[in-house]
């Protein structure tokens, strides 16, 4: 006897709408597991992730402020994802967005520079995010390259740009010689929406971009066109839809919106710039985008869900002493989960009874 | 019977009451990590001064770290999640916390910082570091003496002025013994990678070092020199068993001391915003046995020791000659003043090499 998995003749609805609960499900099982072995009370601990963190409002700021960058860049990167564009290179974008607008913050520095910094900053980071990641969509559509090596390098490229200029010609006069700008002037800041909290302006923008792409992909042309040349390539070419268009498209809209989380997390929550303003968002809004299987509104629940276990797991880090490294072994569990559950959507299980002889013969 | 009751209530209460009145007396104390405490460098040793708390005032104190936080923007909210969970005094052991730190003490106007080798300071956040050049420039006399080639080999991590000066006074301390010792530095660029810093290594080798020195935190430096039988320093703790035959002392981050001495401030309600910048006197860190060397080595190390601890000995005495040729403004009377060294910012002259930056 032997258990093997079938491919289904066509997808399940009703998996693909009950994957995601059976693999938060055995998270849960498999958590509780891991923390009783810890000698950890499984209960306490779960309530620290998920719960508490919801019970109070600094807890659930907090979410927003983390979930915002990885909704924003999941956003766009979904779109490249729809239509067979593989953008690996967020990250990159992410910090060219940021090196783009904080060049606007530092030469004002000082001046009586009115209300028109801001928003100059978060245009300026949008279109160089958007040239940025144009690179290698152009290097694709011209020249074959894979996208998902030249958009990969330019990460390491964007790091060390920023990395020569808080060392050189941006660094703080007055910061000792250590690798940071001066901090930005109120104009060149992100409003706060909460005194005394960290949620700021934006989310709200993070809340607009997701109801925007809702639109584009389920109620116009382009999105319809997005999603036929990413399903169906052949019908989309037969369509007369052009695939190397909208890799260009899908690449610099998703690259605007990394170069957008950018500048937000810097002249937001940073306040100045510095190497390490991204703690790898560029690739954790990867798994985001996946974890709401490209859709807007999943997109959404995915990033606010994984911000939670960051939070959550700081808490439980405090309140329970239990190890980082068990919210990162619980991240990846999670994902594994939801890998496998997923693949349960186009497959199925089957037993399979082979010949007796044939068996016996062959164990 | 309801009487019984109650007064089992009333006990209960009363009980619960008490207990909960001394959880509520020991002071919270918390601890902000940029590595994992198993880094056997940076943080490991920070966890040591932690420990080394919790031996000594574990009765009346509970310590709560979080690790592996990075640099930027989620420092703030590790930094307000202690907050939130009662800790009154916070320490935040790594020079890239010093803005997160700075906000959330405005913030929470009733809740003592300290925040270690940063320079901005408020009214309930101290700062503390300490002077390892003085640690660099023994290690500069014991290269120059057990260097065969005259050629020392350098990792440097980032060219910030603690790394810098550390540079300039290896070379200064070399200079006594060999006035035309060479060193080779290669920037790594970061404070821990150890295939990087491996490699490193591997280069100034290649390049005739036969001492390696190093300002990176893994002991992967020291392994290579121990494979290619060179000699080399260790860097904040002790690394003599990644090279037995290779290490010749290593300056160890010793902060268990300063942490009692702050925490014990707190607890008797006598705790100020400070600048703390401790040398080898008031034991802010400590150098490793002096191994693998002569006799006639080991008591040039010991007697720099001595003199430096006594203040006898400053490795920023003036004159002090920059990379230019031309005499560095001596702003401090006999020695150079601590912004100078603080702000450290050129190479002295003998450095052949060109500061990044500059």
């Amino acid at each position: 006897m032997q258990l093997v998995l079938e491919k289904r003749a066509e997808r399940s609805g009703t998996i693909a709408l009950i994957s995601p609960l059976i693999a938060i499900g055995l998270t849960i099982v498999t958590m509780v597991i891991l923390f009783a072995i810890l000698g950890k009370n499984p209960l306490l601990a779960l309530h620290a992730y998920f719960i508490a963190p919801l019970t109070d409002s600094y807890s659930l700021q907090e979410i927003a402020v983390k979930a915002t960058p990885l909704v924003m860049i999941a956003i766009g990167l979904s779109l490249c994802y729809l239509a067979n564009a593989w953008n690996i290179g967020a990250e990159g974008q992410f910090l060219i967005g940021a090196v783009a607008g904080s060049w606007i913050a530092v030469k004002t520095q000082g001046t009586d520079a009115g209300v028109w910094v801001l928003p100059a900053m978060l245009v300026l980071a949008a279109a160089a995010g958007a040239l940025y990641a144009l690179i290698p969509a152009i290097c694709k559509v011209k020249f074959g390259a894979s996208e998902i090596l030249t958009s990969l390098m330019l990460v390491y490229v964007a790091d060390l740009f920023l990395d020569y200029l808080v060392r050189g010609p941006w660094r703080d006069p007055q910061g000792f010689n250590f690798p940071t700008t001066a901090e930005f002037d109120p104009v060149a800041t992100v409003p706060l929406l909460i005194e005394g909290g960290r949620l700021h302006l934006g989310s709200i923008i993070a809340l607009f971009v997701v109801a925007a792409a809702a639109i584009l992909l389920g109620r116009t042309i382009k999105g319809f066109e997005i999603r036929v040349v990413g399903a169906a390539p052949r019908a989309a070419r037969f369509g007369g839809f052009n695939a190397n268009q909208l890799i260009i498209l899908t690449f610099a809209v998703s690259g605007a919106l990394a170069g957008l989380a950018g500048i937000i997390e810097v002249a937001g929550p940073v306040g100045h710039l510095q190497p390490g303003i991204s703690p790898g968002y560029g690739f954790t809004a990867i798994i985001v985008a996946f974890l709401g299987r490209l859709n807007p509104l999943g997109i959404l629940i995915a990033g606010l869900f994984l911000a939670l276990t960051f939070i959550g797991g700081e808490q439980a880090q405090i309140a329970m002493k239990i190890p980082l490294d068990v919210t990162k072994v619980f991240q990846g569990i999670l994902l594994f989960y939801v890998l496998a559950c997923d693949s349960l959507i186009l497959y199925r299980f089957k037993l399979v009874f082979p010949n007796r002889q044939v068996a016996s013969g062959t164990h | 019977m309801r009487k019984s009751l109650r007064a089992l209530a009333a006990g209960l209460l009363l009980a619960g009451s008490v207990s909960a009145a001394s959880a509520a007396d020991k002071l919270k104390v918390g601890f902000i990590y940029l590595g994992p405490i198993g880094d056997l460098g940076w943080t490991y040793q920070h966890d040591l001064g932690r420990q080394a708390l919790v031996k000594e005032l574990g009765d009346k104190i509970e310590t709560t770290y979080l690790e592996n936080v990075p640099e930027g923007p989620d420092a703030e909210r590790a930094i307000e999640q202690l907050v939130r969970a009662g800790n009154k005094l916070i320490f935040t052991t790594s020079f890239g916390y010093m803005d997160p730190t700075l906000k959330v003490a405005k913030k929470y106007p009733n809740v003592h910082f300290e925040h270690a080798t940063g320079y901005k300071r408020d009214k309930n956040m101290s700062t503390y570091s300490a002077k390892w050049y003085q640690g660099r420039y023994i290690q500069g006399l014991i290269a120059a003496k057990m260097s065969k080639s005259g050629v020392l080999g350098y990792i440097g991590s980032f060219p910030i002025p603690e790394v810098v000066s550390g540079i300039n006074a290896t070379i200064l301390a070399a200079q006594t013994i060999n006035p035309n010792i060479k060193v080779k530095i290669i920037w790594a660029n970061t404070w821990f990678d150890p295939g990087k810093e491996a490699d490193a290594a591997k280069a100034l080798i290649d390049q005739g070092a036969d001492v390696i020195m190093q300002h990176t935190d893994s002991p992967a430096a020291m392994q290579i020199a121990s494979e290619r039988g060179k000699l080399a320093f260790g860097q904040d703790s002790e690394m003599i068993k990644f090279g037995p035959k290779t290490q010749l002392t290593s300056i160890l981050d010793t902060w268990g001391p300063y942490y009692i001495e702050r925490v014990k401030a707190e607890l008797a309600g006598t705790w100020k915003s400070e600048d703390t910048w401790g040398g080898l006197d008031s034991h802010m860190f400590a150098m490793a046995p002096y191994t693998n060397m002569p006799d006639d080595v080991k008591k040039i190390a010991e007697d720099a020791q001595a003199a430096i601890t006594a203040g006898k000995l400053h490795p920023f005495k003036c004159p002090v000659i920059g990379q230019d040729g031309k005499e560095v403004e001596c702003k401090g009377g006999a020695n150079l003043a601590d912004g100078q060294i603080l702000g450290m910012n050129f190479y002295v002259k003998g450095i052949d090499d060109k500061l990044p930056g500059k």
